[in-house]
């Protein structure tokens, strides 16, 4: 099955890290990205731009803003192929951005 | 008192719907017999000893306890076990489907059942201690007071059982680890790994309640998994009067282990105290030959312990791979910090 790992943090924050922390953190998700390529479940990851920068369509209107007025905005996704939910979430819980923030798991429709 | 309540409450809220019918077909079944007088004075040990029933697979009793009366979900029981999510999952459905379909009947065994039903249930016990001792800090929700929760199950079946040295050791073995507890983390929340960690920083009342029960224990004269691997966690506490680590005794007490279990972690281990007793090139010739077991491609223990004897042996290329494996496959930010150090700091 197919399931989709999304990533949520509060982008301020994550912005306001010191250089060094921040390297820790890419090099983190380098690492993670690795052990899901040996894996073999890895299909595509993919970070977002920052909320300043997304628009919000709603019925035909578009708003001037982001649709992120939560504390965590979606900052990227993974997208694997696994046995089953249950190996998602081991997965899951290896996320780099459980440090500072949440991972949504979703299954996707195939 | 009121804690362990709560604890509780919330624990079993965990186990969700997958779980729920067993757990009332457990509980109708226990209600049903709870009219006679029971040995066993905690609820939950009793689910726990109902669920080690010699009817079902003896390879799934213990994942049955975790799941049914613990609510670990399959991921992680199958991660305590090494085995893949999936074949855990299916273990487990296949397990209840015979309960079901069997009609396994359930109820609080007798005081004389109670040691063949005891590997199960203490096997359950580590599991739920190991969890929560992996994270000393408390910082993950999901596995705080796992730890306390172990050593309390621990107490109630060393006290049911006092004669069963295997429960004696558990519980010898888990306060020796919970000890260190303090030590384990530095006054920022870093990783301490065993070797750097101040003596006096480990809690001495613990060690003596330990050795205690594991010379007692001894004195029985039936050795086995838990009590071998209190005797190396007491090998290790030993630091604290000699100032010194014995690693030939600690090598002894890992081949006795791997004797009785074969299994693959004791095997890591082993090559690990190897390594501090003849030289990383030893450790590393061990951990070699264990290189094709598909199960530790994703164990992170066995990747940290190879980057660790290959960089004490001088391939820093080999090392530096080996840490980004283990990395990538690391879930507590701590830990995952302390080995990008070291993999910053590779020659």
């Amino acid at each position: 099955m197919q399931v989709l790992l999304l990533m949520y943090q509060d982008e301020k924050a994550i912005q306001k890290l010191p250089r060094e922390e921040f390297g820790r953190i890419h090099g983190a998700f380098v690492a993670y990205v690795d052990a899901l390529k040996k894996a073999g479940v890895l299909l595509a990851n993919q970070g977002l731009g920052p909320t300043a920068k997304a628009r919000t369509v709603r019925e035909a209107t578009v708003l001037d803003g982001p649709f992120a007025e939560t504390k965590e905005q979606l900052a990227g996704y993974f997208l694997l192929d696994v046995p089953d939910m249950e190996a998602a979430l081991a997965w899951a819980k290896r996320h780099p951005t459980l440090a500072h923030g949440a991972v949504e798991v979703r299954p996707v429709w195939t | 008192m009121a804690r362990r309540k709560l604890i509780d409450v919330a624990r079993r809220r965990q186990t969700g719907e997958e779980a729920a019918p067993t757990l009332a077909l457990l509980n109708d079944e226990l209600i049903d017999a709870a009219g006679g007088e029971t040995p066993i004075p905690d609820e939950r040990l009793r689910l726990m000893f109902a669920c080690a029933h010699p009817a079902i697979d003896e390879g799934v009793r213990a994942p049955l306890i975790l799941q049914t009366v613990l609510g670990f979900d399959a991921a992680t029981i199958a991660s305590a076990f090494l085995v893949a999510p999936a074949a855990m999952g299916q273990r487990l459905v296949r397990a209840k489907n015979r309960i079901r379909q069997a009609g396994i009947p359930f109820r609080v065994p007798e005081r004389e059942e109670l040691a063949e039903r005891l590997d199960a249930v203490l096997e359950a016990i580590y599991a739920v201690f190991t969890e929560g001792w992996a994270d000393p800090a408390g910082t993950q929700a999901r596995t705080r007071d796992l730890a306390e929760e172990g050593i309390w199950l621990g107490r109630l079946a060393a006290s049911l059982l006092p004669n069963e040295p295997e429960a004696l050791g558990l519980l010898a073995l888990m306060l020796h680890a919970d000890a260190r507890r303090e030590a384990r983390r530095g006054a920022h929340g870093e990783f301490v790994p065993l070797a750097t960690q101040d003596p006096a920083r480990w809690n001495a009342a613990l060690i003596d309640e330990a050795e205690e029960l594991l010379l007692s224990a001894s004195r029985m004269a039936r050795p086995g998994r838990f009590q071998l691997e209190a005797a190396v966690q007491s090998a290790h506490a030993a630091r604290r009067t000699s100032g010194r680590t014995d690693w030939a005794a600690i090598v002894q007490l890992y081949d006795a282990l791997l004797g009785m279990t074969g299994s693959v972690v004791v095997a890591i281990n082993r090559a690990v105290a190897l390594a501090e007793l003849r030289g990383p090139g030893e450790g590393l010739a061990a951990l070699d030959r264990l290189q094709d077991d598909a199960r530790l491609a994703q164990y992170q223990p066995y990747w940290a312990a190879r980057a660790a004897l290959l960089a004490r042996a001088g391939d820093a290329a080999g090392a530096a791979e080996a840490y980004q494996r283990a990395i990538g496959l690391e879930s507590d930010p701590a830990v995952r910090a302390f080995l990008q150090n070291e993999l910053l700091h590779l020659a």
